[in-house]
């Protein structure tokens, strides 16, 4: 009992803090502040679907934007597609209401998730039978793939891009408590999962796949479950992407977009949820920072640059296995303050 | 059937490119089982020597108004040719040196200097309006000046940084050079297409109803030429003998006293200096436009295909690169939208069906 009443106080104090910030910040601050904040929402939810896989699991997969492709569109195909179909039998879905354009984001969202969900499961299956560079290799081979057949999709646009998107009532900011939001939900998953009997698997798997074996972990089904859950987030962060930014490109979707959430993960600390947080979100602003007027036109130098000294001084990452956790720091400073006189 | 026969000798001269790059590719891999991301831009760097050779570093004549000179053309684009080779071989080995040398063996004192200069470069850029020649004393200066205030920092950090081996932040460095590579290309050369004009006669031959290009030929004929000689200096020399027992062990390499990092400086010598001659053939026979990212996609190709013949298997990579471009044309040639997925579904299904690769042995896992 008090367990949950414990959940429930997190959560509903989660939504308030979400709530309020939003606020704040919606009215004081720049469209142009707004846009890179929703930036660093999803590239830290993508960092941190991805260091499931990558870190949690201990696989090697450099294919994300593939499933962030899968969500962003099918979220797109659902709001521009079928809600006008739909909308006549459920005429809660009418645009323009408040309820109605949140509720149809929310069912973007599901199908969002489960679509890309289950292109993990169908790449992750073949796939992951492979390891280390090679199963790099395939997940990178698949998100090209993917892009290559939205591509030629001409339902959604095909090499135009899928535009509009327009969803949302143009209550602009709404977008940050949604992005957000799903940020808390990924991180609180990852998050339980590592500590709940279940994740101890995940964490066999990475340290040790014959031993884990060995011991009865069924590890090609870790693995898989791993991957799908993994891609499932990344098509969530999707979903958000294509609406937040009223419209979709398969550019958006290369190489490129993998090897940053690669990287973010990479350098934050494989295997730590707030490395990947962080990572993600400093990742995704220090660019943005670096255009200032003089350094504008090096700005990606001087970042792969810094990417590089960072790998060569700091291989382990940010914060290599650690976490940074708020109560824990807490009680630290507690006890400091204890000890101190 | 002549079409098909035509499709099919595109594919082996876009193949033969392939080829080229993938050895880098699978050389690099085979000792050090690094994937060298940043190759695919090394074969750019190619091009653009090739592009300033031709019109401003050599005096190459313009065929239309002097016909005659064809001869010393020929001379000359050999020359470049050498030159894009030479110039790419220095930057595989910078690269080696500064990036993948620090990860796998920590830093060493004399890196310092190296990275003065990195920070010195920036520096002197905003210090204001300068004269070319005075920006690049005042580089000089400041590059050995913040090159010596390092020595300590990096002392330091020799001490406190453990040598990684997780390949997950290999190839993360590798991707980082690579951006260096080609964020610096759209800084230094600007991100406007460049053309090399047509620096040899041209003819065509007709063989069979399939229409043979000369300039097209010479990309086979250099190809295979720079094939062979790879060839003999792996099986044959010294050096070569010592990367194959690089390959196969490096750690015992090291016990019989092969010094394994001017090994691996060759090898990425070797291997960068073909995809530089990729680049300048490519560019300088194909007509192609030459931008800083030339190199993504194709190095991207040629990296499926070294997968394809079995990573660090180089008869390997020389089949893959053709088996690649002889399918991509070949599905180009019908579905023009989908060559850029037919690399990678080959490489899935390769892999899937056989994880080695086509030439690669298949090596069972030790506990």
């Amino acid at each position: 009992m008090r367990w949950l009443l414990g959940r429930i106080g997190v959560v509903v104090l989660t939504c308030a803090i979400l709530l309020v910030a939003n606020r704040l910040l919606i009215d004081n601050i720049k469209e142009y502040y707004i846009s890179v904040l929703v930036l660093c929402g999803l590239y830290a939810t993508l960092a941190v679907s991805l260091n499931l896989i990558n870190g949690i699991t201990g696989q090697f997969s450099i294919g994300h934007a593939g499933f962030y492709a899968v969500g962003a569109y099918v979220g797109g195909a659902w709001t521009m597609l079928m809600r006008p179909l739909v909308v006549k039998s459920l005429p809660i879905l009418q645009t323009g209401t408040q309820l109605g354009d949140h509720l149809n984001l929310f069912i973007a969202l599901v199908l969002g998730t489960v679509c890309a969900g289950l292109t993990g499961l169908l790449v992750g299956l073949p796939s992951l039978r492979l390891r280390g560079d090679y199963l790099a290799i395939v997940t990178l081979g698949f998100g090209e793939v993917i892009r290559i057949v939205i591509l030629n999709m001409d339902v959604v646009g095909g090499p135009r891009g899928f535009t509009p998107i327009t969803a949302l009532v143009n209550d602009h900011g709404i977008p940050l408590v949604w992005v957000f939001g799903l940020l808390v939900v990924v991180v609180a998953f990852s998050r339980n999962l590592v500590k709940s009997a279940q994740g101890l698997k995940f964490l066999a798997v990475r340290e040790d796949e014959i031993a884990a074996d060995a011991m009865g972990v069924n590890t090609t089904r870790v693995k898989v479950t791993a991957f799908v859950i993994g891609s499932a987030f990344a098509g969530a962060a999707g979903v958000l992407y294509a609406h937040c930014q009223t419209g979709v490109n398969p550019d958006s979707f290369d190489m490129n977009t993998s090897i940053t959430v690669t990287t973010m993960v990479v350098l934050g600390g494989t295997g730590s949820i707030s490395g990947s947080l962080l990572a993600g979100i400093v990742l995704t602003a220090l660019p943005e920072l670096l255009r200032y007027d003089f350094i504008k036109d090096y700005r990606m130098v001087i970042f792969s640059t810094l990417l590089v000294v960072f790998m060569l001084t700091r291989p382990q990452g940010i914060f290599g296995h650690r976490e940074i956790a708020l109560p824990r720091f807490l009680r630290r400073l507690i006890r400091k303050k204890e000890n101190a006189p | 059937m002549q079409a098909f026969l035509q499709t099919l000798i595109y594919g082996v001269e876009t193949g033969a490119i392939y080829a080229l790059i993938a050895l880098g590719y699978t050389m690099v891999y085979g000792v050090l089982r690094l994937i060298n991301f940043a190759h695919g831009d090394v074969y750019m760097i190619g091009a653009f020597v090739g592009f300033y050779a031709c019109t401003q570093w050599l005096p190459f004549k313009d065929l239309s108004q002097h016909p005659e000179a064809a001869a010393v053309n020929i001379a000359l684009a050999l020359i470049t040719l050498f030159l894009s080779m030479l110039l790419c071989a220095l930057l595989g080995i910078t690269i080696e040196r500064f990036a993948y040398r620090p990860l796998r063996n920590g830093f060493r004192n004399a890196d310092a200097h190296f990275w003065g200069f990195v920070i010195a470069l920036p520096v002197t850029a905003f210090v204001g309006a300068m004269s070319t020649t005075k920006r690049q004393g005042a580089l000089l200066f400041a590059g050995v000046v913040i090159g010596f205030i390092m020595r300590p920092v990096m002392a330091h950090l020799t001490k406190r940084i453990k040598p990684s081996s997780s390949r997950l932040n290999a190839l993360i460095t590798a991707i980082g050079v690579s951006l260096i590579l080609e964020n610096g290309g759209i800084n230094v050369f600007g991100a406007d297409p460049k053309f090399i004009p047509d620096i040899l006669p041209k003819r065509q031959f007709s063989l069979l109803g399939v229409e043979f290009n000369s300039s097209r030929l010479i990309i086979l004929i250099i190809a295979a030429i720079l094939m062979a000689v790879l060839r003999y200096i792996v099986l044959y020399t010294r050096p070569g003998k010592a990367m194959r027992a690089i390959s196969h062990d490096i750690d015992a390499a090291k016990l019989m006293g092969i010094n394994t990092d001017r090994v691996i400086s060759f090898t990425f010598a070797l291997g960068a200096s073909l995809a530089g001659a990729a680049g300048f053939m490519v560019a300088a026979f194909t007509n192609i436009k030459v931008v800083p990212l030339f190199g993504l996609q194709p190095g991207l190709k040629a990296f499926v295909a070294a997968v394809l013949g079995g990573a660090g298997n180089i008869p390997g990579a020389a089949l893959g690169g053709l088996i690649m471009g002889v399918v991509e044309s070949l599905v180009a040639s019908r579905y023009p939208q989908w060559r850029d997925a037919v690399a990678f579904i080959l490489l899935i299904v390769i892999l899937l069906v056989r994880p080695a690769g086509l030439l690669g042995k298949n090596t069972a896992e030790k506990v």
